[in-house]
């Protein structure tokens, strides 16, 4: 099957082309949030405080790393269940973010969401986080420290490989549903 | 009757060097039924890594504890297993992933606790197991007090749903672990321990409901594993945890 490369950020012209079910490469910046550091930007923007990086267009990985041993820039880094991130991704998207990287079903109110932005969610593959940490190239905490895993990292990835879960004309793919 | 005496750092030893072999090598036979499923990037997982954990998710420890009866081990058993858990996570880079309090939700920083399980059994030795748990596939798991007129057909149908919930949110392919019976948690505890039985089920009843379940799970599922224990006349308590593909636990006996 054929890969599309697709390069960070995203616009909505790019977002358009993909179809769920496309496999991709992606390179570029991804920034890593989970759980907590989505509660946490949740409740800046209840604040009406800046967050701690510009989503316009940006892809958001869901991962909590392995810390990194020496000569390494991560540890192994693959995707978590994304469903868990489900209350906060409408929310982002509304705020400029524009794709997501995860694994596994997402509910009615993303798939809307996307659909509303133009964004796209795409799988990776799960459990295969020693492979996909050969793709990212420099690591960097950007936002909340403290969260020590769930800490928001910039990171560069070079030909990181996904597919498209779900495109923003609502499509869903997988090979297992 | 002589008592041998075990020094409890060996526990911690051990549980240490388990907890790191096991989030970095899968057991020799789920490589071979990865292999058998066929999905590339898995099996690249495996087969290209060397010194990180094969998954980010390096779980929370459950540490199963089979201490012979004729052993007496010196010093706190939880904080040796505590222990290796520790210095697994420091030496072997593994993430910490446990919060002290469901709610309040602070890192403990170092992925202690353990779950700690002990059974008391005969002899001298002692056989520790170390199988990280991720929350991928634990977070799929789920519990029926079906009752005995469900009987077997609500077993099956509460088996495949649950399974067929799980992916692809929890990595497939998964193992699909069933317990049967006992109480409440003796059933979740089953199913756990279902997950991890390597061999087949020496009950040709039980193994034949396991071929045909799994011939409904052939395409997300490595296999289904049911065990089964004594109940209540009221009841018939059914627990299904999911095993995602790296199916990671270690052994020995010390």
């Amino acid at each position: 099957m054929t890969e599309k490369h697709i390069h960070t950020p995203l616009t909505d012209e790019v977002v358009r082309t993909l179809r769920a079910g496309d496999r991709v490469r992606i390179t570029g910046v991804v920034y890593t949030a989970r759980d907590a550091a989505h509660k946490r930007l949740c409740q800046l923007l209840d604040a009406g405080e800046p967050l701690p990086f510009d989503l316009q267009g940006q892809i958001v990985y869901y991962t909590g790393p392995t810390p990194a041993p020496p000569g390494r820039p991560i540890g192994s880094c693959g995707p978590t269940t994304s469903y868990r991130m489900d209350p906060y991704t409408p929310r982002l998207l509304a705020q400029g973010l524009q794709g997501v990287i995860g694994k596994g079903r997402r509910s009615q109110a993303v798939i809307d969401a996307l659909r509303a932005r133009p964004g796209v969610y795409f799988s990776a593959e799960g459990g295969c986080g020693a492979l996909l940490a050969n793709y990212v190239k420099s690591s960097e905490i950007v936002a909340f420290p403290e969260l020590g895993a769930e800490a928001v990292r910039r990171l560069e990835v070079d030909g990181f490989p996904a597919e498209v879960f779900c495109d923003c004309r609502g499509n869903i793919y997988s090979p297992y549903l | 009757m002589s008592v041998r005496e075990l020094d409890a750092a060996r526990l911690t030893d051990a549980v240490a060097r388990l907890y790191v072999r096991a989030c970095l090598r899968l057991p020799p036979y789920v490589e071979d039924r990865l292999r058998a499923f066929g999905n590339p990037y898995i099996v690249e997982n495996f087969e290209k890594n060397g010194d990180i954990p094969l998954c980010q998710d390096t779980g929370m420890a459950a540490v199963y504890l089979e201490v012979g009866q004729d052993v007496h081990i010196a010093g706190s058993i939880p904080d040796a297993v505590d222990a290796g858990v520790r210095r697994a996570v420091r030496e072997g880079y593994l993430r910490a992933s446990i919060v002290a309090d469901p709610l309040r939700r602070t890192n403990t920083g170092d992925n202690t606790p353990a779950c700690l399980y002990t059974d008391i059994v005969p002899g001298g030795q002692v056989k520790v197991t170390v199988a990280p748990r991720g929350f991928g596939c634990e977070n799929k798991a789920r519990i029926a007090m079906l009752t005995p007129a469900d009987g077997l057909e609500g077993v099956k149908a509460f088996v495949l749903e649950t399974a067929r919930l799980a992916v692809p949110d929890a990595c497939p392919p998964v193992t699909v672990g069933v317990g049967l019976g006992g109480n409440f948690d003796r059933a979740a505890y089953l199913s756990k321990k279902a997950v991890l039985r390597q061999g087949p089920n020496p009950d040709p009843f039980y193994a034949a409901l396991e071929a045909e379940l799994y011939g409904q799970m052939e395409k997300f599922a490595l296999g289904v594993n049911i065990l089964a224990a004594p109940t209540h006349i009221a009841g018939l308590p059914c627990a299904v945890s999911i095993g995602c593909h790296s199916l990671r636990w270690a052994s020995e006996v010390l």
